[in-house]
């Protein structure tokens, strides 16, 4: 079974965070892969040592990238796709899904494999939209996969502790839920080896994606903390009336 | 593994007293390669994962679980990476090696077991093997199936570890070696599987021994009690007719000392390392704790006092991290420059000689360096560092032993000394010249220096002076007492001081100018301001060893010359550390951790 994985480059959960422009400021934080990814390249390089065939990491994004990518092949994966592109926080999720197809589209894949959202942006957009683009089936929140005989059974999550269990044919396109493995480390050995793995480096140009935008940033801006204190008056009962009224109609938890 | 190291050439051992070396010679932190940042990853992820939720079972001493952690440390390949790869380990350079053990020691447990394995329980065998003893214990120690010890110590051989007593002879039948003795102080003595053992072949031939712990008339005593450290293992062995196979000699019969001496020379290098690890975590939760912690209506953190604390945390820390990857770098550089020679292990002792001097001030200004940073720590904590509830307190504990082993703190700054002068004696450092040379400079009159220019070039130039500092007091010092300057051994720890601040002061420079060179002043801020923050009170504390040594050198009119020297030697600007510190301190808070992080 020969596997794709998207991956992305975000900063580090620990990263200070200044404003700059409709970004954050780079030049002083670390980076690192995003989570939900990670549990993706678990569960590809699981499937892999199941059934074996290949796990391509795909990552896309500027040179630093290629830090989380050189982590992928460490891990396991037997190669990876880079799509350099210095403008890569700048795209929405139907950019990158678009880029990312192009690339899937001249590899031969069973399954492709995506984190559930990314750490920074959130969207939670880029598996579905990637499935829409390559034409394939898809399912989100993964919690387990069975594969056989060119299909596959798998769990989802539903809300409030539901699961449900599907089939799904294979090629396809899964967006794994967080926490779904234990995720492994790279081994000194693992990051030794990794220096002879190849990572193929292709532009957005080459794919011949377009790299206008469908959706623009208007501003971005730390959300400022504020607190009101509102005192009712009046006697035990009414004060106990007007408080319901409040958490049922203003704050609306109740 | 072929690492993209940036230094060239590695300068000659003590030179820096010497010379001026520039940004680029050195090694640095920003210079990190991918490769190097994914192995800092795997020790740092394993070590939070894996160590660091469970050091309350390990410091009450859970039967199994240290062994456990251990052995998947070497499932990682932690272990084994300063071990060839053809005998199983990572065959990794010493600056990924030095990675290792910095993200490792964030718990002084498990650093000191980790310690114990990786270095001077395993580089006997790396550097001084035969190919059986190699291919037979490094696959296996590497892995971590095999625990290893290093067991020199002796009730009455601490300090003085060549008057030890354990004895060895050769057996009537002349196949194996019969050991009596006792051992003291072993680290991972409760259960390691194999120990590097140093007797005296017929009481007097100093030798070392590869001791399996299943050999017959071989057994650990019970586990130490002690002030700190709790979650690793120390007893005390015992040795009686201890069977050891004759193949299992490890180098020459009567050549133990040059064992004992090289891989101490490495240990205490690493042991350097292992106490920036553990400083960088003292600063973490320190600066955590201010933030949470209110009094008088505010964080504690907001306070200048504590922002001072953290600040100068920070800035030492900042000084040792530099000092200990360039030496990384100047090691690495050295081992790949003798790489292809044809005796390998004669080459590694050459290298490990050669640097010894600056390994020491590693360990010496590492330990102390630690110190005064969970001292400090314990401070930010309040009455909350004085319990066990909070890290601080253990973190305290645990680096008071660092100043101990490996040779304690007196023994190096002997040593520093006593190299020096050994390598200048015998011409391999050109001290005695460079003397000379000053000493007709002080005759000829101020001269007109060239105004100094660019980042930090006021520093260059204090650091210029307090080399010359140096020279005056060494100088003066050599020819007052000659070959008795070895009994004169407050004098030589005030020359040692000296020595070191120059060291650490420079290599805090070189790294602030790299980093102003690479990204910008604005983007090196808060590393400018630590460095010009080490090298003003390196500087006054180079001048205040100075004056100490001058005193006792020198009477009457020529120590009133002297120290007019002195003060023309001392002339600087002052810059305002208060404000200094108080940008280091900004930076630390931002991230509520050590702010320069291989950046």
């Amino acid at each position: 079974m020969n596997i794709i994985v998207c991956i992305k480059q975000v900063p580090a959960k620990d990263a200070p965070l200044a404003i700059s422009g409709n970004w954050i400021k780079e030049s002083d934080i670390g980076f690192e892969m995003n989570e939900p990814d990670s549990y993706a390249l678990e569960e590809a390089l699981r499937l892999k040592e199941k059934h074996g065939g290949e796990v391509i990491a795909l990552s896309m994004g500027p040179e630093r990238v290629k830090q989380t990518i050189k982590e992928a092949l460490a891990k396991g994966a037997d190669r990876a796709i880079h799509v350099a592109d210095d403008n890569f926080h700048q795209l929405d999720p139907l950019g990158s899904a678009r880029a990312l197809a192009a690339a899937i589209q001249k590899e031969k894949c069973d399954l492709v494999l995506t984190g559930l959202q990314s750490d920074d942006h959130g969207f939670g957009q880029t598996g579905v939209l990637l499935a829409g683009l390559l034409n394939l089936p898809h399912a989100t929140l993964i919690m387990s996969i069975e594969a056989a005989e060119g299909k596959m059974k798998l769990k989802r999550e539903l809300e409030a502790g539901w699961f449900q269990w599907i089939e799904c044919p294979l090629p396809a396109v899964l967006s794994i839920q967080s926490g779904i493995n234990k995720v492994r480390y790279a081994t000194l050995k693992g990051i030794m080896a990794a220096k002879k793995k190849e990572i193929a480096t292709v532009t957005r140009e080459s794919l011949g994606v377009s790299a206008e935008a469908t959706q623009r940033v208007e501003k971005i801006y730390v959300p400022v903390k504020s607190k009101q204190t509102e005192f009712l008056t009046g006697s035990a009962k009414e004060v106990a009336a007007k408080l319901v009224e409040k958490l049922k109609f203003e704050a609306r938890v109740i | 593994m072929a690492t993209s190291v940036t230094v060239k050439t590695a300068a000659k051992g003590g030179n820096f007293l010497l010379e001026a070396a520039l940004p680029g010679d050195i090694f640095t932190p920003a210079d990190f390669t991918d490769d190097h940042r994914l192995i800092a990853q795997t020790a740092e992820e394993f070590v939070t994962k894996e160590v660091l939720p469970r050091v309350k079972e390990m410091e009450e001493k859970k039967p199994g679980l240290m062994v456990e952690l251990t052995k998947k440390a070497g499932e990682l390949g932690l272990l084994g990476s300063s071990v060839p790869e053809e005998y199983g380990g990572g065959g990794l350079g010493k600056i990924s090696t030095t990675l290792v053990t910095e993200k490792i020691s964030v718990y002084g447990g498990f650093a000191t077991t980790f310690g114990a394995q990786t270095g001077i329980g395993t580089l006997p065998i790396v550097y001084f093997g035969t190919e059986e003893q190699k291919k037979k214990y490094l696959p296996k120690i590497s892995s971590g199936e095999w625990l290893s010890a290093y067991c020199l110590s002796e009730a009455q051989a601490g300090s003085d570890a060549m008057s030890l007593l354990t004895r060895a002879e050769l057996s009537p039948d002349g196949k194996n070696w019969i050991l009596n003795g006792q051992k003291m102080w072993i680290t991972n003595g409760g259960f390691a599987d194999i120990y590097i053992v140093f007797a005296k072949v017929d009481g007097e031939k100093l030798s070392a021994f590869i001791v399996e712990r299943t050999f017959p008339g071989f057994k650990p005593g019970n586990e130490e009690h002690k002030m700190g450290i709790h979650g690793s293992s120390t007893t005390p062995l015992f040795l009686e007719n201890c069977v050891v196979p004759r193949e299992n000699l490890l180098y020459e019969i009567g050549r133990g000392h040059i064992v004992a001496f090289n891989i101490l020379n490495s240990g205490r290098f690493t042991l350097g390392v292992s106490c920036v690890g553990g400083a960088k975590q003292g600063i973490a939760i320190s600066s955590k704790y201010a933030k949470e912690r209110k009094a008088f209506g505010k964080s504690i953190g907001e306070f200048g006092l504590i922002r001072e604390k953290l600040a100068e945390m920070a800035i030492r820390t900042y000084a040792m991290d530099s000092v200990v990857y360039r030496i990384a770098g100047t090691i690495e550089a050295a081992m790949a420059a003798a790489e292809g020679s044809a005796d390998k292990t004669q080459q590694m002792m050459k290298v490990l000689e050669e640097y010894a001097l600056e390994s020491s001030i590693a360990k010496v200004a590492g330990s102390e360096m630690l110190d005064f940073v969970t001292d400090e720590g314990v401070q930010i904590f309040g009455g909350n560092g004085y319990h066990e509830d909070y890290p601080v307190c253990r973190a305290y504990r645990d680096s008071r032993i660092n100043r101990i082993f490996e040779g304690t703190n007196e023994i190096n700054r002997m040593l520093i000394i006593q190299m020096l002068m050994k390598r200048a004696m015998s011409g391999q450092l050109p001290l005695i010249p460079a003397a000379m040379k000053l000493a007709d400079e002080i005759l000829a009159g101020p001269s007109m220096d060239e105004a100094p220019e660019g980042v930090l070039a006021e520093e260059a130039r204090v650091l210029a002076s307090a080399k010359k500092m140096f020279l005056q007091a060494a100088g003066g010092a050599v020819q007052k007492f000659r070959e008795k300057l070895a009994d004169e051994q407050e004098l030589i720890a005030a020359l040692a001081n000296m020595v070191m601040e120059i060291y650490i002061m420079e290599s805090a420079l070189l790294r602030a100018q790299k980093a102003a060179a690479a990204k910008g002043q604005t983007a090196s801020a808060a590393m400018i301001a630590a460095a010009r923050v080490y090298v003003a009170d390196g500087a006054e504390r180079v001048e205040h060893e100075a004056r100490r040594a001058l005193a006792a050198v020198h009477e009457g009119d020529m120590l009133l010359t002297q120290m007019a020297v002195l003060k023309r030697f001392g002339k600087r600007a002052t810059p305002d550390t208060i404000a200094l510190r108080r940008v280091v301190a900004a930076a630390v808070q931002a991230q509520d951790k050590y702010p320069f992080e291989g950046k």
